[in-house]
């Protein structure tokens, strides 16, 4: 996997709840016995009108969004199946960060993240960051009314630095220290894993898969 | 220590959690022990590749079992036309063939959807852990197991290791007291909680369903119910195991389940597999199901669902979704608020998926169109969950009373609950599934989806609409 540390690109919405896999990568292209190819195909049936053409209503065809890498989404984004090839797609179309809004909803926290979507990204290098709904709502305004927007992402400090003139505006965002490490240092998880055979090996001569 | 370990009271998650905790890492997760590998062709091809890239092996081919599901075609299933998906297959078949996995073949009795035939080959077993790149993997909780989907990296992580690098997810115990109508399944219990907490509620947590609903409840409704968990979000969804998942275990040719001796062995260990008393969740829900009428959902997640004798909410009701994404989801389904659900009239029926497609789903399928038609208007498919299932079914004569009714009977597959086969909805076509999403295009492009339980598929596709069972003249 690539290290992040510190990425600059334009910022683009797509201001929608509860996306969910099946609309990121559909079932039609899920064939592929390869890794690559799924740019051209991420959220296919609102992208593309029934004759092919670009969809003029998606947001992501609105041409100030044109060349963005850093996808401003809704709340429980990557719902669904657990298919990795939703996050192939997202970052082969050219998406480095994606950032969503945490709710509080009944007293509850809704995380701005699927489970195995999260999971999926983190071995991917697609940087995800969550934050408080509200700074995603400033966000939004922030792109919506200066598009196209340039931003700066920066691992290292965690922050979002939004390039509006005349005064740049800066967010923080929090993240997990050692999944923070594993995108700095685009670490090969399984090679981690491989440094813990001694471990395994002992697990093993006492484990049964059965409870036996 | 030894003594606080054992004082301390556990959650069942916890519990098997620390039975497969092999060790703690640096940053904080945990590399857990994985006992069980489910494969199949779809998200599996660039994991095979990775590891012939980095020369890696299988740390244990005996323990990762393969069939073909998602593409295959329910009508003949050596009949792949579309090449893509029969590369796919191809794949599968040669992978299995060079990394020395076993593999249920198209041409196996045992072959079927995967969360259908871990249970029925004995893979599935009470505390163990089992993942596959699928996240409906969380089907197999409904025996005590930790079972969750995973991406296709942590599938080539578990094929090289045996291992996954895990953050121990939040305990959340959902209760279900009461007894319900005799139309009222597992499949309306799990549809009412997720209409309750949404399809983020569960993020982040592994859902414990409890209650006397669910102790009530057959292993095949239990699947049923925690196969649904990730519509709510959840890691995984698990049923602490007891005499009724025991006797499913001894009965029946489960090739893989401890035998005799063995078997009473396990089965001494399996019942420790309960949530101690005062094992603290961290979250907790009672859903009362003795009032509890059957579920169809009416929009494009999950959680948009509705008592079959309500109607289509206004967008401003909605729980759980914001207004505006609910307006899309009506407009979408091509429907207007304040719809009766009973007038909602339907073209296709989808009988199956890893859902509903078990032997005891056909069965109370069979008792509905038994002596009946299908509408002239509806196309009724019947896809058993694997072949097991097909041939149980056929020594039954279930298939005559699908067949007669009108209603196609097929092979053993995904099929139409996400389309990746021939069987699709055509645009427009608005089904009644008992599948487990309703999302946009799941079943076919500008289809529209409505999920319920097999009953009222069933009684939908004799009627043209749907309609509520419980006052349903049969």
């Amino acid at each position: 996997m690539e290290p992040f540390t510190i990425h600059t690109g334009n910022m683009a919405l797509l201001d929608r709840g509860n996306v969910d896999t099946d609309q990121i990568i559909s079932k039609e292209f899920l064939k592929s016995i390869s890794r690559t190819g799924f740019g051209p195909h991420l959220f296919h049936d609102w992208r593309y009108l029934p004759d092919g053409k670009p969809n003029p209503h998606f947001e992501l065809n609105n041409p100030v969004y044109e060349g963005a890498t850093i996808l401003v989404a809704g709340n429980n984004f990557g719902c669904g199946s657990s298919r990795e090839h939703a996050v192939w797609a997202i970052s082969q179309y050219g998406f480095k960060v994606v950032m969503a809004p945490i709710y509080e909803r009944h007293g509850e926290i809704i995380p701005a993240f699927a489970d195995i979507f999260r999971n999926n990204s983190s071995k991917n290098g697609l940087l995800l960051i969550e934050l408080p709904e509200k700074t995603v709502n400033e966000i939004k305004k922030f792109v919506s009314e200066n598009a196209p927007l340039q931003a700066t992402i920066d691992l290292p400090s965690q922050s979002i630095t939004l390039h509006l003139s005349p005064e740049k505006k800066v967010y923080h965002f929090l993240m997990d220290a050692g999944l923070k490490q594993k995108f700095l240092e685009g670490l090969d998880e399984i090679g981690m894993t491989e440094r813990y055979i001694p471990q395994i090996e002992a697990f093993e001569a006492k484990h049964s898969t059965q409870m036996v | 220590m030894l003594a606080s370990f054992l004082m301390t009271p556990k959650t069942l998650f916890q519990k098997v959690w620390d039975n497969h905790a092999v060790c703690d890492l640096p940053d904080g997760s945990t590399l857990l022990y994985i006992d069980r590998h489910l494969v199949h062709e779809v998200t599996s091809p660039q994991a095979f590749d990775g590891l012939r890239l980095n020369k890696r092996k299988l740390r244990h081919p005996e323990l990762t079992f393969a069939t073909m599901d998602h593409n295959v075609p329910t009508e003949n299933k050596k009949d792949i036309r579309d090449l893509i998906a029969k590369t796919q297959i191809e794949t599968l078949q040669k992978n299995c063939n060079e990394f020395g996995i076993t593999l249920y073949d198209l041409d196996s009795d045992k072959q079927g959807i995967v969360h259908v035939i871990g249970p029925e080959l004995g893979l599935t077993l009470p505390g163990t852990t089992i993942v596959c790149g699928d996240s409906h993997t969380s089907t197999h909780g409904a025996f005590g197991a930790l079972a969750f989907g995973i991406g296709t990296s942590e599938v080539e992580h578990v094929l090289a290791t045996q291992c996954l690098v895990q953050q121990k997810a939040k305990s959340f115990k959902a209760n279900f007291v009461g007894k319900p109508h005799a139309h009222v399944t597992a499949k309306d219990f799990i549809l009412k909680l997720i209409g309750s907490i949404g399809t983020a509620g569960g993020t982040g947590y592994v859902l414990e369903y409890t209650g006397e609903a669910i102790k009530a409840l057959s292993m095949e409704a239990r699947m049923t119910i925690c196969n649904m968990s990730i519509e709510a979000g959840a890691k995984a969804g698990m049923i602490a195991p007891d005499d009724i998942t025991f006797q499913y275990i001894a009965s029946g040719k489960r090739p893989f389940a401890p035998k005799g001796k063995a078997l009473e062995a396990a089965i001494v260990n399996w019942k420790k597999l309960v949530t101690d008393t005062q094992a603290p969740y961290d979250r907790e829900i009672t859903i009362d199901v003795s009032q509890m009428a059957p579920q169809v959902t009416w929009g494009t997640n999950p959680g948009m669902v509705v008592d079959v004798s309500g109607v289509v909410p206004k967008p401003s009701e909605v729980k759980n979704c914001a207004p505006a994404d609910v307006e899309k989801a009506l407009e979408y389904m091509g429907l207007k608020p304040g719809t009766k659900i009973t007038d909602i009239p339907i073209n296709v029926v989808f009988i199956g998926s890893c859902t509903n497609s078990r032997i005891e789903d056909l069965r109370a399928a069979a008792k509905i169109f038994k002596g009946k038609k299908v509408s002239k208007k509806v196309k009724t498919l019947i896809v058993p969950g694997s072949e097991q299932v097909r041939l149980q079914a056929e020594r039954e004569g279930l298939h005559k009373i699908f067949i007669e009714a009108g209603a196609q009977w097929r092979n053993a597959g995904c099929s139409m609950c996400l389309a990746m086969n021939p069987d699709k909805l055509e645009a427009g076509e608005r089904c009644a599934s008992t599948s487990n999403r309703n999302f946009e295009g799941r079943q076919g492009k500008g289809g529209r989806t409505h999920l319920v339980s097999p009953e009222m598929a069933a009684a939908a596709a004799i009627a043209g609409h749907f309609v509520d069972i419980r006052a349903w003249e049969m």
